[in-house]
């Protein structure tokens, strides 16, 4: 029973920082721009896409431990740069338009990326092979894989390595106070377009080394794996209060052991009657529920109206 | 629209209006000729117009963003897929199912109504749109009821009378008369009290308050009206294809019919046929294209709302300019 446990614990920590990482991209464009990203999850996709294709042309026989580093720096790269591009090309000249403009914006982008990886890779799923080296170790009756530690590791240094960013660099600085306030932040001589810029670097970044480290737990990828996968990140950033960077990392985690043990649970509770395909069920009525009952989340603060740049939704 | 925004009527608006009209009629006419693919294309505009009509309610009058819009499309769709095939062995006649699914699509949205009373904008748009997503997961592993992801085949015609809607030339009548009504009902609406009450929560929801606008009641009845349009549009859609399963009701499709509304003009019933028109008629003419067809529609979404984010049909182009010319004045 205790493995049992340890072993689901792993396995929601696992996924629980991927939805973490990718959370982080929805909650500092949110924060900055109160705009809902729906193209985030594209971001996601292309980073495990990229590794593929970097896997294909520089490490065709297996790219070891800095063959992986690398891939992830260049994918890091590569997609943080797709990232800007798009902010600069579909979101930045609907910044003074309504709240809705860009976010429908956001959505044309996310079905034309998922188009055109569709159109150069194919629609069927294609298989990687995990960039960690696969092991398992027994602990106490629950197998654990070293993939699983390398997933966990991996975005506990990024995690780390983003908060030490924004809380003690002064460009981290600059993109915490366009985000506590962008009017104000402009007046204190903040270059607003590079924040947001780098926003949009580091998110789609994060959201691609997601992509990478989703795509070697599961050895699979789809030009459609970042839609339920986005969504459920969404979720996670909302749990842990939307514009909160810790928020972000906390909810993922809370929303990984939500649905591991959750849908483990499941058919348990209801006598079999309710099987784990209800898995996705979780993210949506974990959701709806904190939306209800703590629109702010666990660690976000209310937004009042003065902060607030006001804006119509339509 | 309302008196202070309207703009005098030009002779080009009257034009406009009259040309319009002219071309729609004369589409009408020229449907019992055109060979059936062309008919198919027309009855799945007039379907997303329905949509769109539903939809634009909630959004375009009452401000609130629903993206999960598909999920009363579905129960209309269900309804009817259930109580007239051989899935539950149950054959009722169309007309009775109508107000059946009419009810429960009232009921739906009322349910959804209730708990995001207190929601607004963005907030709003998830809560539906989680909404959207497990009414989906559950038609797709309700097994017993829905037959899950293979969907109910088999299901009845639609008898009304003896008359049988058959082709796609029957339905495309069938869709008419029903957009029509549909359309005369949410313009009369949009006239109305509640209309005005919409549109005042629309603009400032503690202002509409401060006037003594009873909100939670106006944006259940939006909730809960263009639910039951959706839910009809449903029925006559899973009475059309004979066929339904969970690949029609994916969150896509309310992105869809939220593009119809905002690339069309938002709040305005014109801008609603315009972009169901549009957004149904252009992957259709580019099916030569058709590996790069949801790619160029992307793209072209992000950029109509960049060009031209208050829609293509002018919120003072309404359904009134459009008789304009049979007033003269």
């Amino acid at each position: 029973m205790t493995g049992l446990i340890l072993q689901q614990a792993v396995n929601a920590l696992t996924i629980g920082a991927i939805y973490a990482l990718i959370a982080l991209g929805y909650t500092m464009v949110y924060g900055v721009l109160r705009l809902i990203n729906f193209a985030h999850g594209e971001m996601f996709m292309l980073g495990a896409y990229a590794a593929l294709v970097i896997v294909i042309f520089a490490f065709p026989s297996g790219a070891g431990l800095f063959g992986a580093l690398i891939i992830f720096l260049a994918a890091f790269v590569a997609v943080g740069l797709v990232g800007v591009a798009i902010e600069r090309a579909a979101y930045k000249p609907l910044r003074k338009t309504s709240r809705l403009s860009p976010m429908l914006s956001s959505l044309g982008i996310s079905l034309a990326i998922q188009a055109a990886v569709q159109l150069v890779a194919g629609p069927q799923p294609i298989g990687f092979a995990s960039l960690f080296p696969v092991k398992a170790i027994e602990i106490a009756g629950a197998n654990i894989t070293t993939v699983q530690i390398g997933i966990i590791i991996c975005a506990l240094l990024l995690m780390f390595a983003l908060n030490r960013f924004v809380a003690s660099t002064r460009l981290g600085i600059n993109v915490r106070a366009v985000s506590e306030n962008m009017r104000t932040a402009q007046l204190m001589g903040i270059d607003i377009d590079r924040a947001v810029s780098l926003i949009f670097f580091i998110g789609p970044g994060l959201g691609a080394v997601a992509g990478i480290l989703y795509a070697s737990y599961y050895g699979v990828m789809t030009p459609s794996m970042g839609v339920i996968v986005g969504l459920k990140a969404f979720t996670a950033a909302i749990l842990g209060g939307i514009g909160s960077i810790p928020g972000a990392m906390i909810g993922g985690f809370i929303l990984g052991i939500l649905e591991v043990f959750g849908t483990a649970m499941l058919p348990i509770l209801t006598d079999g009657y309710l099987g784990t395909e209800y898995r996705d069920i979780f993210a949506f009525a974990a959701l709806i529920l904190v939306l209800l009952f703590k629109p702010s989340g666990l660690l976000g603060e209310r937004i009042s109206e003065e902060t607030m740049v006001y804006k119509r939704d339509f | 629209m309302n008196g202070g925004t309207a703009k005098p009527v030009t002779l080009g608006t009257k034009l406009i209006g009259f040309a319009l009209i002219v071309a729609a009629i004369v589409l009408a006419c020229s449907v019992p000729y055109m060979p059936n693919y062309y008919v198919r294309v027309l009855d799945s505009i007039l379907i997303y117009i329905l949509l769109g009509l539903g939809l634009n309610i909630v959004i375009g009058y009452a401000g609130l963003l629903d993206l999960g819009f598909v999920a009363f499309y579905a129960i209309g769709a269900y309804t009817y897929a259930l109580l007239a095939s051989p899935q539950m062995g149950i054959h009722l006649p169309f007309l009775v199912i109508l107000p059946i699914a009419c009810v429960l699509g009232v009921l739906a949205g009322i349910l959804l109504g209730i708990p995001v009373l207190r929601l607004r904008g963005d907030y709003l748009a998830i809560v539906t749109l989680g909404f959207g997503e497990i009414i989906r997961v559950l038609i797709n592993n309700a097994d017993a009821l829905t037959n899950g992801p293979k969907g109910i085949a088999a299901i009845h015609r639609i008898d009304i009378f003896g008359l049988t809607i058959s082709t796609p030339k029957d339905v495309f009548w069938l869709l008419l008369v029903t957009c029509i009504l549909v359309a005369i009902i949410v313009w009369r609406l949009q006239n109305s009290i509640l209309g005005k009450a919409w549109m005042a929560i629309r603009e400032d929801q503690d202002a509409a308050k401060g006037i003594g606008i009873n909100t939670t009641n106006a944006k259940l009845a939006a909730f809960g009206i263009s639910a039951m349009i959706g839910s009809i549009a449903g029925v006559i859609f899973s009475a059309f294809q004979r066929f339904v399963s969970p690949e029609s009701f994916t969150f896509q499709e309310s992105v869809l019919i939220v593009l119809i509304i905002v690339i069309g003009g938002i709040g305005n019933i014109l801008g609603v046929i315009a972009g169901a028109t549009m957004l149904i008629l252009l992957p259709e003419l580019l099916r030569d294209y058709a590996e790069f067809r949801m790619l160029l529609l992307g793209l072209l979404m992000a950029f109509l709302i960049i060009v031209r984010p208050h829609g293509l049909v002018p919120r003072s182009f309404t359904p009134d300019r459009l008789f304009a010319w049979m007033r003269f004045r």
